[in-house]
């Protein structure tokens, strides 16, 4: 059991409250994962730069300088914005691949959480109410974000193993459920050059998708060929820049709730999760269909 | 007409108080506010008391009734209606997965569409659906009815023993030995109150009947391995 929620905005005045809604959805599904929780926001793009978000046990010593080295190392202007286990580093697109180099060969304990020019994604170990107070989601703004809350089953409660999972640059990816065919498939995406970091089974997943884009489809046909050559029971919902798609296995039997007025597209493991949303009342709500692609476009 | 705020008073209070509503009890009105999508709402009643649930529920309402009717104003979340033994379960909208799994006996009606395994291992009960039913519905139903007005999705009644489906629109699928059956006046006349009790005015003559083949009963060394 886990809990997922999503929101993806069209009215551009929710975007102050993203932060807040989503951190209230994400509590209310406390109970189907105490365990670990995460969140990947989609906030603002500044032009030709990129954010890197990281994250170390010892953020003190982790992140003491890493801004100058970097800037030194690669020759650009780097900026961190550090909250608590996590720091956001914003420097040039074209930089981050040498800046990911450079971060490893720093020596710090730093993990990379998430790349792209939009998103940032902040997870830890402890329960959700907790975990979204540390990284103080609920004053963030966005256009888009994605929560998770883990009860564990294919791999250890670690930071690392929790959700969301970012594997191209602004996709993330969460999921409920577990799948059976994830070590042969990884075993396929290594063959094919696809970097993946944990035992998860869930970012398998992530990086199936990112692979599928990779290679020229949208992500509705990321989505669908994932009903073809993933095994298992998965409630999938996922981020791209300026897109969020929902899919369900075949079977269906994890829970998924959905809701769409005029001013947003919001999903919920239960409806527990959507109840504060401005104008449930009058939303069209309804259960995603099993095997069936759901996605929405900014 | 009793009112419990269920945001305020909490589950516990809610389920303690209609469990303790004793046969004859004058109370047999309630009305249920704030219940926010909450788990387990009205579950185990034991009492002929009327329930109106203004809003959506989560988890397993108005599982293990028994005598009670439980409106739910709103839609159902997975599991509603669980091994239902006697009274009415009714949902204004629509109700997630297993709605009315396993249940004895009663009457279920969901006016919108309730999704996957709807009325799975049915024992009983009678359910009368105004929208469509997701896929496996009826799996493994023994006893009861079924009613669909609207379509059904894949596999439905797979492995069914001896519970009558009645679906009017489309079967995507029928699921392992479960087949068309002939419609016979006492069919129809069983489906005319079936639908009276549900509240549709769908025509009996517009459904049809599916039901067991009969041919998983008895072990066959043609399907051994």
């Amino acid at each position: 059991m886990c809990g997922i929620v999503g929101l993806f905005l069209k009215d551009k005045t929710l975007e102050p409250q993203l932060g807040h809604m989503l951190t209230d959805m994400l509590i209310t599904m406390t109970d189907r994962g105490p365990d670990s929780a995460g969140i990947a926001v989609y906030g603002d793009t500044s032009d030709g730069l990129a954010k890197l978000t990281v994250q170390s046990d010892q953020p003190d010593t982790a992140f003491d300088g890493i801004a100058d080295h970097l800037a030194k190392t690669l020759d650009v202007k780097v900026t961190v914005s550090i909250k608590d286990t996590h720091a956001v580093l914003e420097l040039p697109t074209d930089q981050i691949a040498d800046a990911r180099i450079a971060l490893a060969k720093m020596d710090h304990d730093v993990r990379v959480m998430s790349v792209g020019d939009v998103i940032e994604i902040y997870k830890e170990v402890g329960l959700p109410k907790d975990v979204a107070a540390r990284f103080n989601i609920s004053d963030m703004t966005g256009s888009h974000g994605i929560g998770h809350t883990r009860m564990a089953t294919e791999s250890a409660v670690t930071t690392m193993g929790a959700h969301p999972f970012n594997t191209g640059s602004d996709q993330c990816l969460v999921h409920n459920g577990s799948l059976s065919n994830h070590n042969s498939l990884r075993r396929k995406l290594t063959r094919e050059g696809v970097h993946i970091e944990t035992e998860n089974d869930s970012e398998v997943a992530a990086a199936y998708l990112t692979w599928k884009m990779q290679k020229g489809a949208s992500l509705g046909e990321a989505l669908q060929s994932s009903l073809n050559d993933l095994d298992g029971f998965f409630t999938f919902v996922v981020g791209t820049k300026d897109g969020f798609g929902v899919v369900r296995d075949p079977i269906a039997c994890k829970p998924a709730v959905m809701a769409e007025t005029d001013q947003y597209v919001a999903f919920g493991s239960e409806y527990r999760a959507l109840v504060n949303l401005p104008g449930i009342e009058d939303a069209r709500v309804w259960e995603p269909e099993p095997a069936t692609v759901y996605f929405w476009n900014h | 007409m009793q009112t419990i705020d269920l945001e305020a008073q909490g589950l516990r209070h809610l389920n303690a108080t209609l469990h303790a509503q004793a046969q004859e009890t004058n109370q047999t009105s309630w009305e249920i506010v704030n219940p926010r999508g909450s788990h387990a709402i009205a579950c185990g009643l034991d009492a002929p008391i009327e329930v109106a649930v203004k809003g959506s529920t989560g988890y397993y309402c108005a599982g293990m009734n028994k005598q009670a009717t439980v409106h739910v104003q709103g839609s159902a979340g997975p599991g509603v209606a669980e091994n239902m033994m006697s009274g009415t379960v009714i949902i204004d909208g629509d109700a997630s997965q297993y709605a009315g799994a396993t249940g004895h006996g009663g009457t279920l009606v969901v006016k919108g569409n309730a999704s996957s395994r709807c009325g799975i291992s049915m024992k009983g009960i009678d359910i009368v659906v105004h929208g469509n039913v997701g896929h496996m519905s009826a799996f493994m139903a023994q006893s009861g009815n079924l009613v669909v007005c609207g379509n059904a999705g894949d596999a439905l009644g797979d492995s069914i023993y001896e519970a009558r489906l009645f679906v009017r629109g489309s079967v995507k699928s029928l699921g392992a030995d479960c087949i068309e059956k002939e419609m016979r006046p006492e069919h129809l006349e069983i489906l005319a109150d079936l639908l009276e009790r549900g509240g549709s005015d769908a025509k009996p003559e517009e459904f049809k009947r599916y039901g067991s083949a009969r041919k998983l009963y008895n072990f066959n060394i043609d399907n051994a391995y």
